[in-house]
């Protein structure tokens, strides 16, 4: 038999796309604070012309690729894994003939793939219509962005799965999840470009793999910055991080207690 | 019965929720981050620029102080109310229509989120440090208007979201567009209106009244000129617009409940 993760990957995507609906009632929210931040971010170009080599288009571009971006990172986990490990089913997880992290992940990418097409280009195309847009100038751009955002799904996979995976350890993993949830925003650079940041801070989250998430893609997409640094970045994170999970996962597994006869 | 019920229904959340100390202790570590980092976006927009929409960095904490804290307050003692899809999806609300008491309250009591105070905090901290750092003339006046613009921020912030949430006895699915409106009207009270576009301020100061929480209330505080030219007396319109929200609020949820069928079994 062949590895199962194409199929996974797969069954990822198709798992989303039988809802239809939510995935774009779900889009409300996001272009709501994609107007609301757009806005603010105008204003405070408005009276400066640039910062910190951000225009308007830019600073537009960098927010709707941002809202776009949200639902395909997921940034926010969800508590699926950790209630997993907390009830005991991650058991079965673990006894199937696969690698447990390499099967998630395959499933998070064809999540993530769902993603791109109901998340992700409507409220691109609003900000296009109702904005200033700054396109990419060299074609190559669209598959070096591509690639980014494989990478920025594999590094937010990575942290998401090692922040379920402490409830081997805590039991609830209800308190890291929103502790991350709290944080992400700013530290990926959804919020505020990290560019606007002062020195000292940037200084500190390029060591982190923290900007691979959200700033480096748009990065890529509006040509900021060295684009092989930034995937050089991305990937050598994922490697980290991914072997990082896999370790966490044998530790917790052999924490784990199986109650039963 | 409903007077000893409730408080004995919210002492037992509250032990419930230190069932897990450590995960409650990051939980409200969560909340305060969240909320500081709202306060951080403004202080990092600060270090690029000296003015935002007409108002300088100590007016614009003064904003977010009064934002903040209404919010906070909001979601304390309503934020429940977000739960609604869910208990009309899964039934628990038939269960509640059942029970010899008021639904609004037995949802908003169904679980008091105690991590929230953690936002109280850092609203009241940036607000206490805003008063303190802004050249405020203190009379009867604006000691009223301080003490009063977050409790009726809270009133007509939590009107908003029994409104909003509410909606949700009309649509299936309609959780992320409540959102929209309560996280949005949120986010847009915490800067002057002044960087919103026209429409938007539109939509900000009469269709979803957000700007009576803390732009106005701040304008009075500051005694300084609208940069918009907007009348005075908006400023301390807050008590009415309050009371018109209450109303509001109660007739979408009662006529909510009035046409609610049970999803059945």
């Amino acid at each position: 038999m062949s590895a199962p993760y194409p199929q996974l990957v797969r069954a990822g995507f198709r798992r989303y796309a039988s809802y239809r609906q939510a995935a774009f009632a779900g889009l409300t929210a996001n272009v709501v604070f994609g107007f609301l931040r757009a806005a603010v971010l105008v204003a405070v170009l408005a009276q400066q012309g640039t910062v910190a080599g951000y225009d308007i288009p830019t600073a537009v571009t960098y927010v709707w690729l941002g809202q776009g971006l949200l639902s395909v990172v997921q940034l926010w986990p969800e508590l699926e894994f950790s209630k997993r490990i907390r009830s005991g089913d991650v058991v079965i997880d673990l006894g199937r003939p696969w690698d447990l992290t390499a099967a998630m992940l395959a499933t998070d990418l064809g999540r993530a793939g769902h993603a791109m097409v109901v998340r992700f280009i409507p409220p691109m195309l609003l900000g296009i219509v109702f904005f200033p847009f700054r396109w990419p100038q060299r074609p190559v751009t669209w598959l070096l962005f591509l690639v980014s955002i494989v990478l920025a799904v594999v590094v937010s996979f990575t942290i998401r799965f090692m922040l379920s995976a402490t409830a081997f350890w805590m039991l609830d993993a209800h308190g890291v999840l929103s502790v991350w949830g709290a944080v992400s925003g700013i530290v990926v650079g959804l919020i505020v470009p990290l560019a606007w940041f002062p020195q000292w801070a940037q200084a500190v989250l390029a060591w982190t793999p923290f900007p691979a998430i959200m700033q480096s893609p748009i990065d890529v997409f509006t040509e900021r910055g060295d684009v092989v640094a930034l995937l050089g970045h991305a990937a050598i994170w994922s490697v980290l991080l991914f072997a990082a999970c896999k370790l966490m996962l044998r530790a917790g597994a052999k924490k784990l207690v199986v109650q039963g006869g | 019965m409903a007077e000893t019920v409730y408080p004995r229904i919210i002492a037992s959340r509250v032990r419930g929720q230190l069932a897990y100390p450590w995960s409650f202790a990051l939980d409200v570590a969560a909340q305060v981050i969240g909320q500081a980092f709202e306060l951080v976006t403004i202080v990092v927009i600060f270090t690029q620029v000296t003015t935002l929409g007409g108002f300088t960095a100590s007016e614009v904490v003064l904003i977010y102080g009064l934002a903040a804290t209404a919010f906070a307050l909001t979601d304390l003692a309503v934020g429940q109310v977000e739960e609604l899809p869910t208990f009309i999806r899964t039934g628990e609300l038939d269960v509640m229509l059942l029970r010899p008491l008021r639904a609004l309250p037995q949802l908003l009591t169904a679980d008091i989120a105690l991590k929230r105070l953690g936002r109280v905090v850092v609203g009241v901290a940036a607000l206490g440090y805003a008063l303190a750092s802004n050249n405020i003339v203190w009379s009867p006046v604006t000691v009223l208007v301080a003490i009063t613009a977050p409790l009726l921020g809270a009133v007509i912030l939590g009107s908003i979201w029994v409104a909003a949430n509410a909606l949700s006895f009309w649509l299936i699915d309609s959780s992320e567009v409540a959102r929209g409106i309560t996280y949005g009207s949120g986010f847009a009270t915490s800067y002057p209106i002044t960087v919103f576009g026209p429409w938007l301020r539109r939509i900000l100061c009469f269709a979803v009244p957000s700007a009576f929480i803390a732009y106005f209330p701040a304008l009075a505080l500051l005694g300084r000129p609208d940069p918009l030219g907007l009348p005075e007396l908006l400023r301390y319109s807050a008590p009415p617009v309050a009371l018109l929200c209450i109303a509001a609020a109660a007739l979408v949820w009662r006529s909510g409940i009035r046409r609610y069928q049970s999803t059945g079994s």
